[in-house]
């Protein structure tokens, strides 16, 4: 007997979060950090087989993501990850959030050590609009993708495509898959951007792999 | 827990149910205790609703805490006023679904409500036991559970649940049995008393045995230690609330009197609303059991008796999926205690989902209507049955 009191949509599932599911192999163990309301989580259980767990902050999103038969638990990110055995998963998502981390290299680092391969997604600070309202205005930029006022925005940390590349030959962490893409209004439909993505894209989402240790 | 039982706002109810009573460890085949006695027999009162599917996959076993029974849900006949304790929660349509599930709580080994314990005949003196009642463990009253359950023929347990020292059953049910139990929803609870825990039992406990009623235990047929025992009950419920729902709930109002009355009566409507729970209490409850209880609380301790200390090691013995939950307001077993065993368990590779509740009702929380907890549950257990 199978029943269920919540059945999901997920015909509708965000553009971003479509590519990053299509980075997933099945079967494979995915942890979610900032999973909001498991949208991506429950589309990789119910299609692919995956076995998730989600953490978020936030009591309502909990009951969602339970409520959709979703592994959650409710704490900070920056805590909760770091209980997790080296390589307890084999991709750990954090997406659409890092620009809201206050320790981002130590959160990356944290999911380098639980994860065997890492999803970041963000959205890029160098688009042509952005630019523009900074140069024309004089403005702190507010666009649909980074809609709050310098003072009250959680976005805190100003991050473009280029930055994350530079960072990731910092660090050391090979990037293994790119995509840079344009969202919709609603961000259910969307397109990969190949002409000049620094200045087209509005998100970007890496796929990266640990560290190679220097030979 | 206290009491807050209410007929369902919703109306909806088990309906009429029946306490029913099983009994073993007839001697020579006595239960062995953890503390190294044995007893037997030993009586069971245990209820069950709803019904066993064919391929028996759809048990649930309740565990009550302290001072609670086996009547979780229902009434035993029209004319009563009072539906069982978690009524709230267990019924058709319900987080615990009678119409899904067949649904099992049989009252505790050492308590006063139908299961053996220090107020019944000692069947080797014909006297009630008293003091000659062996001290009892969690572990003790799972094994009298899983006696039940046998001799219901219930091989496997879609979930057992449970709040407070019935959440400590709960986890010891993990622990113990482990591949009976599908899945574990501890409520409100701890792997392990705070010294803060410790501390107000050892209170109430000390309330109890400092009445001169009480006998060294043997005051069966006599006069009983009610002003020990409604004293012990008094300091228990102020443990289970909290600073925010007592300033809600009674502030520094006075009960039938605008001015202090300059003397010791009951001049604040807090003073007077214990008063009156430590006097209901009594009526119902037996001060040995409460001894009884409390110190089998005090004395569990998960990590010690399955991990040599460590709750890793102790919860990589288990197999279930876990859903823990605890209240911003429990400063009984804060949401610290529930947090640091999902750390455990997280780091022992297990399912484990946790959501801290909102609510300002202190340990008592898991108890009151909520429909945050009531949808959490019924989901969690939707998921577990289809996964199985």
């Amino acid at each position: 007997m199978r029943y269920r009191s919540v059945e999901v949509e997920t015909s509708a599932m965000r553009f971003d979060l479509r590519i990053i599911a299509s980075w997933i192999t099945p079967g494979a163990r995915v942890l979610g950090l900032g999973c909001g309301e498991g949208e991506l989580l429950y589309h990789l259980k119910k299609y692919k087989g995956v076995t998730c767990t989600g953490i978020d902050q936030n009591e309502e999103m909990i009951a969602v993501c339970i409520q959709k038969g979703l592994t959650v638990l409710q704490g900070d990110i920056n805590e909760e990850v770091l209980d997790y055995p080296e390589d307890a998963f084999d991709y750990v998502v954090l997406s659409q959030t890092l620009q809201q981390i206050y320790d981002p290299s130590g959160l990356i680092a944290s999911m380098l050590r639980v994860g065997k391969k890492v999803v970041v997604s963000f959205p890029n600070f160098s688009h042509w609009r952005v630019r523009a309202q900074v140069l024309l205005t004089g403005h702190a930029p507010v666009t649909p993708e980074l809609p709050y006022q310098w003072h009250d925005t959680p976005n805190i940390r100003v991050i473009t495509l280029k930055d994350f590349r530079r960072y990731g030959r910092q660090v050391g962490f090979e990037i293994l898959k790119e995509a840079d893409i344009h969202l919709d209004a609603g961000g259910v439909e969307g397109k990969v951007i190949r002409f000049w993505p620094e200045l087209f894209a509005k998100h970007g989402i890496f796929l990266i792999g640990k560290p190679v240790a220097p030979e | 827990m206290s009491e807050y039982i209410e007929h369902d706002s919703t109306g909806v109810s088990v309906g009429m149910v029946e306490k029913q009573t099983f009994t073993f460890a007839e001697p020579p085949d006595a239960l062995e205790l953890e503390s190294g006695a044995s007893m037997g027999p030993i009586t069971v009162a245990y209820e069950t609703y709803g019904s066993l599917n064919a391929s028996g996959t759809n048990a649930i076993l309740i565990c009550h805490a302290l001072t609670g029974d086996s009547h979780v849900a229902g009434y035993y006949s029209e004319a009563d006023t009072k539906p069982g304790w978690w009524d709230n929660m267990v019924g058709p349509g319900k987080g615990i679904d009678t119409d899904r599930h067949f649904v099992i709580c049989s009252n505790i080994l050492g308590s006063c409500m139908g299961t053996t314990g220090p107020c019944y005949i000692n069947p080797e003196t014909l006297e009630p036991y008293g003091l000659d009642f062996p001290v009892v463990t969690i572990g003790d009253m799972v094994k009298t559970q899983r006696a039940l359950l046998d001799y219901l023929g219930i091989r496997r347990l879609l979930s057992v649940i449970g709040g407070s020292v019935g959440g400590m059953q709960a986890l010891e049910w993990a622990m113990r049995y482990p591949e009976m139990v599908e899945s574990v929803i501890p409520l409100a609870t701890t792997t392990k008393h705070s010294a803060l825990a410790i501390a107000f039992n050892e209170v109430a406990r000390q309330a109890i045995m400092a009445d001169p009623h009480w006998a060294g235990g043997n005051y069966y047929g006599g006069e009983t230690p009610k002003l020990g025992l409604a004293l012990a009950r008094m300091i228990g419920h102020i443990t289970y609330l909290s600073d925010e729902s007592m300033r809600q709930k009674f502030g520094r109002n006075l009960q039938d009197k605008t001015d202090f009355s300059f003397n010791f009566d009951a001049d604040f409507q807090v003073e007077s609303y214990l008063r009156y729970q430590g006097a209901k209490f009594v009526e119902r409850f037996d001060a040995n059991s409460f001894l009884y209880i409390t110190k089998a609380a005090d004395y569990f301790d998960l990590e010690k008796q399955y991990g040599d200390g460590s709750a890793v090691k102790a919860f990589s013995r288990a197999e279930s999926r876990f859903m823990v939950i605890s209240f911003t307001s429990d400063w009984l077993y804060p949401t610290y205690q529930s947090r640091s065993m999902v750390q455990a368990m997280k780091k022992s590779g297990l399912d484990v989902s946790f959501c801290e509740i909102e609510a300002e009702w202190g340990h008592d929380a898991f108890l009151l209507p909520s429909t945050r907890l009531t949808t959490l549950i019924r989901s969690f257990l939707e998921r577990i049955f289809d996964e199985i």
